[in-house]
């Protein structure tokens, strides 16, 4: 059964936090179609989150198409339309990554220098997409 | 049972001591059905505040309308509808658990005693015994079954989590969170621990120096909130919408706003704020800063 985890210093809201472990789970194969997410009962006293919170994360990944909820039964993992990334573009963009960090290192950077420039670039290209 | 819409709501409720004000316009509108944090210092009220939703405190000014009842009436219909849970978990320390229990049914209108049992038995807490041999977190614990026996519809917790280690935190929440999932019972509490806010609640009233300086649903509260960084500056200020906070250092400047998230002007980096620092930066406002 898959298992959410809740981290209380992101500034990422927790329902967020929810919707995208599971958006990432798919993604990478950890969740396949058909698998069944824990009932909103079960996240939420193994968490000690508060239901409304795990109820809008479910709502908002039934709107996006990511699962199903079956009344009686429970809320199941969608086929994805977009499917999982194909494993070989997985690995090249990884191996693209790792590549980069290694040049970041080797230019003198450490971990949070790395960091901010990541965050930073990332937050100026979706920006860009966004204008 | 009817279903009000709002759990809580007061108008203009103060509360004067011999020795000042503890309370001032404190003007609330809570909704039903939700988890509701009181989140301030030591001293800013919230005691005070608690004590006046439960009947146990008249206002000096204003009025507090309980699910759709004015309290100060406090009629046993209303009070029968409301839970309380004071502040270090009171029990008679020389009853046993299942005494406990015998008080509690005896003293309420409405009390479902086999649903306090099968709590505690899932938890593990004996019934025979004395509620003063049990550790803090299994007080708590049976205080709390013997709140939620009631099957109240508002539960008002003071501080329920503050004497409790981490782990017994972690499983007083999970259980009450759980009676949350169970429906029909709005959650106020209040608690000066920030950090642990954001997974248990989904309302906020933030009080300092006896006024509410910030009240709103949570994730609307952090999606109109964020920080931007930049270039250290005292001019940009005016298209940024409020600034809640601005910290300057040498050459760079920090600032939170409340702008409902306009995009960033050009090289200012935008994050968004964690609950603990919002909440912080509202205490650190001159007590004059009221926002709604």
């Amino acid at each position: 059964m898959f298992v959410f985890r809740l981290d209380t210093h992101s500034g990422v809201p927790p329902y967020l936090q929810l919707v995208q472990q599971v958006r990432q789970a798919v993604l990478l194969g950890f969740l396949q179609p058909g698998d069944r997410l824990p009932l909103i009962r079960e996240v939420v006293e193994d968490l000690a989150i508060n239901p409304n919170t795990v109820a809008k994360a479910y709502r908002q990944m039934e709107q996006e198409n990511l699962v199903t909820g079956r009344p009686g039964q429970g809320t199941f993992v969608n086929e994805q339309q977009s499917a999982a990334m194909p494993a070989s573009t997985y690995t090249s963009l990884r191996r693209g990554l790792a590549t980069w960090l290694r040049r970041a290192y080797a230019a003198g950077l450490d971990e949070r220098a790395v960091d901010a420039l990541f965050t930073s670039v990332h937050q100026q290209t979706r920006n860009e997409d966004v204008a | 049972m009817t279903a009000a819409e709002f759990a809580l709501r007061t108008d203009g409720v103060g509360k004067r001591y011999r020795k000042g004000w503890a309370l001032r316009d404190c003007t609330l509108a809570l909704p039903a059905g939700g988890v509701i944090a009181l989140a301030g210092p030591n001293g800013a009220g919230k005691t005070t505040l608690l004590r006046m939703v439960v009947g146990l405190l008249a206002p000096s000014t204003g009025t507090v309308e309980v699910l759709g009842h004015d309290v100060t009436a406090s009629t046993p219909q209303t009070l029968s509808r409301i839970g309380f849970l004071a502040q270090d978990h009171p029990l008679y320390k020389r009853f046993t658990v299942a005494e406990m229990l015998r008080f509690g049914r005896a003293c309420n209108l409405r009390f479902d005693q086999g649903m306090a049992e099968r709590r505690l038995a899932k938890l593990g807490i004996p019934l025979d015994r004395r509620a003063g041999t049990l550790s803090g977190g299994q007080q708590a614990q049976v205080a709390l079954a013997l709140a939620l026996a009631k099957r109240p519809e508002l539960l008002v917790l003071d501080e329920p989590v503050a004497s409790l280690d981490p782990l017994a935190r972690h499983e007083f929440l999970q259980v009450l969170m759980g009676a949350v999932a169970e429906g029909g019972v709005t959650v106020l509490f209040s608690s000066h621990v920030v950090h642990e806010l954001e997974r248990v609640c989904d309302h906020l009233v933030v009080l300092n120096h006896g006024r509410v300086t910030l009240t709103g649903d949570i994730d609307t509260l952090l999606a109109e909130h964020r920080l931007l960084v930049g270039p250290r500056t005292a001019t940009d200020l005016d298209r940024s919408g409020t600034v809640v906070q601005a910290v300057h250092s040498d050459r760079h400047t920090t600032l939170l706003v409340r702008d409902g998230g306009i995009p960033a002007a050009p090289g200012w980096q935008a994050q968004p704020v964690a609950l603990e620092e919002l909440v912080l930066a509202y205490l650190r406002r001159p007590s004059s800063g009221v926002a709604a």
